[in-house]
């Protein structure tokens, strides 16, 4: 059976606000509502940025000086915090989930469109209460993993909030989940194949699982550490009997997956970027599909990496050592796919497509240092480094923030109708790159010569490299304004773009720019080649 | 004849070149000072020259692509329909695979080498009840593998110091002073938070957990001063947290511990 909203019985959505009115509103519009996300999510990474920023200002010198030391932990861990739970979880899932999921499924909007607005209507409280409480007692201040007895000991009132605000966001998150999964199995236009779906659908149906099978265990995990807070209880106390490495295996089984839930998005919206700017399908479609569904098995079963020094049992280690490493042969399955997308192309060298591209040689730079650090007796050496720091950027800032920029100049058009300043798109990309490389690779060789990571001081054999990621620090803080600068320029002044400037052929360009409230003035089209580019369907347009 | 392979073996021998030529010639790690130390070198060297190779191929292949199949101005129109190739996916699925499995069966061979899969015989004096289950870090055999040879050592950590007891002299010190050339067996435990013991020039690291005692064996093979990092969040003070190793000749070490010996104890 297949749901149909019939535009004339959907008086809920005529009495909402119009205008700009809309997106402050409790709006049920699945574009309204990707939009609130987006916004939302980048007003959050600013706010990590400049905590990212003061982290660089502390340590282009040795000694602990620009901040307090407990200041210090409090910042790191609130930039960890902001930077997954409020800017890359919420944008990368519900922002472009919402907006580009209806379209590719022939829907009108998402399977449940109140609860889509609770699910972001949690986010905003949930974040102010979240930097909120550095004004009550200090913030928390024990790192995003939030390990015991650390956490246990330290301000409570900050921990505590730390805890209520990421279960309010863990909650967001599952809802969504929810929703992208009935939407995308149940809602689709009748006709319409699962194999014929874009390939961020499969990547949002992967994520999806992810989500729902792995965030109730850090719920779960969470509530027991504030029990151990405020009750005393001693599931993780060590005092009271409780035992610390739990809490570990716990803590890493939802957010290893939360890696997933991060890059896997992206994935899937380069999948639909690269095609589009190069002019030919998709390569490999199918085996594209499965290896999404490889790494979301794989995923589940490779938590305790984190955890090589923690005092596993040797076969633990070999386990996760093997079955890690091995989530680099789907993954890898991807990028060469990507590569041979490109080729043989004709390719639009425009912001789109830099950030995609600037994204592929990010990525597998990470990777790389991902298989290695997958190997115990290597990570042995640089667990808890600035080697891991670096890694983790490579993947998350120099993966599925490349990515989330990409997605921004793609799909610009399509949600206003006008075009972005090339110019500015390509200065914002040659800047963000640059100063990206020059933050996070230095900071491989910190790590491997004896730099920990979240330190306030250190040796200062090291301030020399260190002021060369500060420096890349401000280019990253710098690539901000001519991206602001072109987003508020394009919405004031921008050129007409009609509505497909890119001749894209995914459903979401076949309707008019911006979309009008139900997606399509009347049936949505059945699109069985969203790749045919190339082919006859392609010389149609 | 210079066709296209010819071209593209050149590149891929330059790619090959280039990597093994960073990968012996560029140093990125500190000094080697103990047993484990060179075998992890060895390790770090065949993963920096794989990974060098993939990712100087992908950059050239991404870059190459750009330039090549960019689209000239007076272009219209779309690239080729490929939308697949069968036997390029298993290429490109069958080779990573075998990759990932001989980097893991070899990872496996220098963690052994590293002494990680033994079992744990830790003949310490002052150990408790055998009942108790230790945690294993790893168990470096040394060159002369004797038991009552090793230097027993307990470290205790908190916030924001490392405590060294010497069980054989009954003194605690705040510096680790180890002879070279000999096994050290050390048995650690936190006091309050988790904590980590590391000496980036042993590459060894090894958390210490409070309720749950961890050990760590190793061999120091040259006579310096190294620095005990703590590599795991414990606090405000943790950037400080810091203690030095001591790794000196068997007669410097026994007159150090002899100095500090409360009551006399031949070693």
């Amino acid at each position: 059976m297949t749901i149909s909203i019939d535009p004339q019985d959907s008086n809920t959505k005529s009495l909402q606000p119009k205008g700009w009115l809309r997106y402050f509103s409790f709006s049920l519009d699945h574009k309204v509502i990707g939009i609130q996300y987006l916004v939302c999510g980048f007003l959050f990474y600013l706010i990590g940025g400049t905590l990212a920023s003061a982290i660089r200002i502390e340590l282009a010198s040795p000694m602990s000086d620009f901040m307090p030391r407990d200041v210090y932990n409090q910042v790191l861990t609130l930039h960890g915090t902001i930077m997954i739970f409020l800017w890359i979880v919420p944008v990368v899932n519900g922002a472009f989930g919402n907006y580009l999921i209806p379209f590719y499924v022939g829907a009108r909007d998402m399977a449940f469109p109140r609860l889509n607005a609770v699910a972001f209507w949690l986010i905003p409280p949930s974040g102010l209460m979240l930097v909120a409480s550095y004004f009550v007692e200090g913030a928390a201040q024990a790192g995003w993993t939030a390990y015991p007895p650390l956490s246990i000991t330290t301000p409570q009132s900050g921990q505590i909030i730390w805890i209520m605000s990421v279960l309010l966001l863990g909650g967001s998150s599952i809802f969504g989940g929810i929703n992208f999964i009935a939407t995308i199995i149940k809602l689709r236009r009748p006709g319409l194949k699962l194999m014929q779906l874009p390939m961020y659908c499969w990547a949002m149906l992967g994520t999806s699982l992810l989500v729902v099978l792995s965030t109730p265990v850090l719920a779960g995990t969470l509530i027991l550490l504030s029990f151990d807070i405020v009750a005393h209880t001693g599931f993780f106390n060590p005092v009271l009997g409780g035992n610390v490495v739990v809490y570990q295996h716990l803590f890493w089984f939802y957010s290893h997956p939360a890696v997933y839930i991060m890059v896997l998005p992206a994935f899937g919206l380069v999948s639909e970027i690269l095609p589009v700017h190069s002019r030919k399908p998709l390569f490999g479609y199918t085996t594209m599909v499965f290896s999404i569904m490889g790494i979301v098995v794989l995923g589940l079963v490779v938590w305790a990496h984190h955890m090589f020094t923690s005092g596993t049992p040797p076969w633990m280690r070999l386990f996760f050592t093997i079955a890690t490493a091995f989530i680099a042969v789907p993954t890898g399955i991807k990028f060469f796919n990507w590569v041979a997308t490109l080729w043989g192309g004709k390719i639009s060298i425009n912001s789109a497509m830099l950030f995609s591209c600037g994204f592929i040689i990010n990525f597998v730079f990470g990777g790389i240092t991902g298989v290695a650090l997958a190997q115990v007796p290597f990570d042995i050496h640089v667990h808890d480094t600035y080697f891991v720091v670096a890694h983790f950027h490579y993947i998350v800032y120099g993966g599925t923030v490349f990515i989330i920029f990409s997605s921004i100049y793609h799909w610009f058009p399509k949600v206003t109708g006008k075009l972005m300043s090339e110019k500015l798109g390509i200065l914002h990309f040659a800047i963000t790159f640059i100063g990206f490389n020059l933050c996070f690779a230095p900071q491989h060789w910190l790590g491997l010569n004896g730099m920990p990571r979240r330190v306030a001081e250190y040796d200062p054999q090291f301030q020399f490299v260190n002021q060369i990621s500060s420096l890349g620090a401000l280019l990253m803080a710098i690539s901000t304004i001519p991206f602001l600068v072109n987003i508020f320029l394009s919405i004031k002044n921008g050129k007409d773009s009609g509505d497909n400037p890119w001749n894209a052929l995914t459903p979401e360009w076949l309707t008019s720019s911006p979309p009008p409230v139900e997606n399509w003035e009347g049936e949505a089209p059945l699109v069985e080649e969203p790749y045919g580019y190339g082919k006859p369907i392609s010389q149609e347009n | 004849m210079l066709n296209k392979n010819f071209y593209l073996i050149l590149i891929i021998s330059a790619v090959f070149g280039i990597s093994f030529w960073i990968g012996f010639n560029v140093n990125l790690l500190p000094a080697e000072a103990s047993i484990n130390a060179p075998i992890y070198d060895e390790l770090f060297k065949i993963l920096f020259i794989i990974g060098l190779i993939i990712f100087i191929g992908m950059t050239i292949a991404v870059i190459y692509s750009l330039f090549k199949f960019r689209k000239r101005k007076d272009q219209y129109g779309d690239g080729i329909a490929l939308e697949g190739n069968l036997t390029l996916e298993i290429v490109w699925t069958i080779i990573p695979s075998i990759i990932v499995l001989i980097i893991g069966l070899y990872s496996y061979n220098i963690y052994d080498r590293m002494g990680g899969m033994k079992e744990l015989n830790h003949s310490h004096e002052m150990m408790t009840a055998n009942t108790e289950k230790i945690w294993a870090g790893i168990s470096q055999a040394s060159n002369n593998e004797v038991a009552s040879n090793n230097l027993s050592v307990e470290v205790s950590a908190m916030q924001f110091a490392f405590l060294f007891n010497y069980p054989k002299g009954e003194f605690i010190s705040g510096e680790l002073h180890v002879p070279v050339d000999r096994k050290v067996s050390m048995k650690m435990e936190s006091k309050d938070v988790i904590h980590a013991f590391w000496v980036p020039e042993f590459r060894i690291k090894q958390d210490i957990i409070p309720g749950q005692p961890t050990i760590l064996n190793f061999t120091p093979t040259k006579v310096g001063k190294y620095p005990i990092i703590c590599a795991e969040l414990c606090g405000p003070y943790h950037g400080g947290m810091r203690a030095s190793i001591i790794v000196e000749e068997e007669s410097d070490y026994k007159d150090w511990f002899n100095k500090n010996t409360k009551t006399e104890v031949s070693l």
